[in-house]
């Protein structure tokens, strides 16, 4: 039972094993399709054509894409450094603040460009804040990162339920959120990029941090793969008894893996608050730090599976809005349960078909061996 | 008189509030002692009430919507524990993936089945749980001080609410009283020594899962077929969460468990209530402050400012027989 899992060539490792666990997680979901009495394929037809059928629709895909790039390298990050991060929802929209407060100090008086880097800058240190604290205490008190980062996500909510209702909403309005921003508060599309296609973006809200997230996708495989920090983060996540006989200080790298986390959840707030709504409103966030987990775990936490991934759930965002739009019975939840499957065959039991596929390479590797030999004598 | 006839109120609507919070956390509380963490407590309880309303509305009877209720959230256990059981797998991983599969699907089959916005349909007279009234409450009413205690407070409850006070002991015994309750305690604590002792720690973790589901099913009965007359999606409303966060105050047992889940249920009645009234002293207390409290309080404690909560040793650990 206990043998450790044999070596698999790399791509049965990175491709064969996890294509399969989204695969069944999809199958699963097309049973649930099949249960309320709809056609699986009708909905996959409709889930493609809805995310990739005209270029305002890849737009719209791959502005979700941009915000599920951001709070997937979030949790991966923390990954790396055995740490589970659930507090990403809770941390990006506190990073909102930040995002919300440059524009409003600013918005009027200078363009995008200035106040863009400003509010990058908020963004990551409101997020990087909030996930601070858990940080801190997780070294320092020793209190468990999952249970507090849980916990944060409703401090959080309130937090802002209490801001939005009482401090950033504009006297005498009854909405709670701030007021619109002015030019200087709005990202620029990113309309050329697609037109390079011949794709019309058309009324998509595919911005510009689209860009900062690819950008932020290299920093983190720098980071993590070409930087000491990122070493001693990857020691302390593989051996926490190794990585403190070689002298890593383990509640320095928990409290700064924390804040790379959090400041990279917060820069998510950008997209959809300076890219599409051009203002803060309540719930903002809705659930992306969640999707942060699918992500991060379908792409084994490197920087060059969370984009396919995160492309991936900004199909199934689009995608399912079209569904939703053509078979009423198939609502936007699918994507939450589909979301749930993934998470559960590309985590929890991410090691199900390994040993079946082992036992498959094996075997067939035994063959070729007993080919050599019979060729030899 | 009047400060006293609304801190029966209060109390009486801290009861109601309290009775899921204690099942699930009860429900927590055994899985977790036997080093299983469950945060899916969230999603069983949803998946519960889901179940309990539309065999309910379904059948027309409440019972059928209790066993209903208890199978498909000991299913759900069911899943938890064979991912990070037999497959080993991350056991917060596997809770998150349960809730959110939950909360997806209670809405998209609701739809599908009842066609009314996520709901299932109301409930009538047979198919809800009626509340139990004591003989001789409304007589004595109006004796003072005694009369509201008795009429108010303790009698005319429903009969899950009974169970789940009743469970508490009944837990405590369970789990110290017991062998099984002592071979499950030792699963979390060292499950090396229960396996050289010759007792199965997968099948003992298992069958903690099992009591988890059962607990977990009653809480999710109580929303749908007690609280409510049916299924609104979305229910729990973070209600497992705070479960969660009460069995860790309660530092993992059964008495701190009920106070735990009281001083949470009452903070949410006091909210409740304190809407819009301004305080002596501190002047008028945003709600959301109140609505935080809890996880404030729990964030506190954790980091060891009022006593120090430590979990089960193995917990979250999935057992490997040898290497």
């Amino acid at each position: 039972m206990s043998t450790p899992y044999a070596k698999l060539p790399g791509w049965v490792e990175y491709g064969l094993i996890p294509l399969t666990n989204l695969a069944v997680a999809f199958l699963v979901a097309g049973l649930v399709v099949l249960l309320v009495g709809e056609n699986p394929f009708e909905a996959a037809y409709h889930l493609i054509n809805g995310a990739f059928g005209r270029g305002e629709y890849i737009g719209f895909t791959l502005y979700y894409a941009t915000t599920f790039i951001f709070t997937g390298l979030a949790v991966a990050v923390a990954f790396h450094a055995g740490l589970f991060n659930i507090g990403g929802e809770g941390q990006a929209y506190v990073g909102g603040i930040g995002v919300a407060l440059a524009c409003l100090w600013l918005d009027q008086v200078m363009p995008w460009y200035v106040v863009f880097p400003l509010a990058i800058l908020g963004s990551a240190f409101f997020g990087a804040l909030w996930a601070f604290l858990p940080g801190w205490l997780q070294a320092k008190r020793g209190s468990h990162i999952v249970i507090t980062t849980i916990m944060f996500n409703f401090i959080a909510s309130s937090l802002m339920v209490y801001l939005l209702t009482r401090v950033l909403k504009p006297l005498g309005s009854m909405a709670p959120q701030t007021r619109n921003f002015a030019e200087g508060g709005q990202l620029p599309k990113l309309d050329w990029l697609l037109s390079i296609f011949g794709l019309n973006v058309g009324t998509a809200p595919f911005n510009i941090s689209f860009l900062l997230a690819l950008a932020a996708a290299f920093g983190v495989w720098v980071l993590i793969w070409r930087t000491k920090l990122g070493y001693e983060m990857r020691t302390m996540g593989h051996s926490p008894s190794a990585a403190r006989y070689a002298g890593i200080r383990e509640s320095r790298i928990t409290v700064i893996t924390m804040m790379i986390s959090g400041g990279l959840a917060g820069m998510m707030a950008l997209n959809p608050i300076m890219g599409e709504q051009f203002r803060m409103q309540l719930d903002f966030v809705q659930g992306a730090g969640f999707v942060g987990i699918a992500v991060a775990l379908m792409g084994r936490s490197h920087p060059g599976g969370i984009i396919p991934a995160a492309i991936l759930f900004g199909v199934l965002y689009q995608g399912g809005a079209e569904i939703a739009f053509e078979m009423p019975s198939i609502s936007r939840d699918m994507i939450v349960i589909i979301q749930g499957l993934v998470i559960l065959f590309a985590g929890a039991l991410e090691n199900m078909f390994r040993p079946a596929i082992t036992r498959a390479f094996a075997m067939r590797g035994q063959r070729a061996a007993a080919v050599v030999q019979t060729k030899g004598a | 008189m009047d400060f006293f006839h609304v801190l029966v109120v209060l109390l009486e609507s801290t009861i109601r509030v309290s009775v899921p919070l204690v099942f699930a956390a009860l429900a927590g509380l055994f899985t977790e002692r036997a080093g299983v963490f469950d945060i899916g407590l969230e999603g069983k309880m949803l998946g519960a009430a889901f179940a309990a309303g539309a065999v309910a509305a379904v059948t027309q009877s409440v019972w059928m919507g209790l066993i209903a209720a208890i199978l498909i959230s000991v299913l759900l256990s069911l899943i938890h524990g064979y991912a990070s059981i037999t497959q080993r797998g991350n056991q917060i991983v596997s809770g998150v993936a349960i809730n959110f599969i939950v909360a997806g699907s209670t809405v998209i089959l609701g739809q599908a089945w009842f066609r009314q916005g996520g709901r299932t349909p109301a409930l009538g007279e047979g198919a809800r749980f009626q509340t139990i009234n004591f003989p001789g409450a409304d007589a004595i009413r109006h004796v003072p001080v005694l009369g509201p205690i008795y009429a108010d407070l303790l009698s005319g409850h429903f009969l899950l609410t009974y169970l789940a006070f009743a469970m508490v002991p009944a837990s405590w015994w369970i789990l110290y009283r017991t062998r099984f309750g002592l071979r499950l305690r030792a699963v979390g604590e060292n499950p090396g020594a229960v396996d050289t002792a010759g007792i199965s720690v997968i099948w003992l973790r298992y069958r903690a899962v099992i009591c988890c589901g059962i607990l977990c099913g009653f809480a999710g009965a109580y929303l749908s077929l007690a609280m409510t007359a049916g299924f609104v999606k979305g229910m729990t409303a973070g209600k497992g969460y705070i479960a969660l966060a009460a069995l860790i105050f309660a530092k993992w047992r059964p008495f701190n468990v009920m106070l735990a889940c009281l001083l949470f249920g009452f903070l949410d009645a006091l909210a409740i209530r304190l809407q819009g009234t301004p305080l002596p002293l501190v002047g008028q207390v945003p709600v959301q402050l109140m609505q935080a409290l809890p996880y404030i309080l729990t964030v506190i404690l954790l980091a060891g400012f009022i006593g120090k909560a430590i979990p089960p040793k193995a917990g979250g650990v999935p057992y490997v027989k040898e290497r």
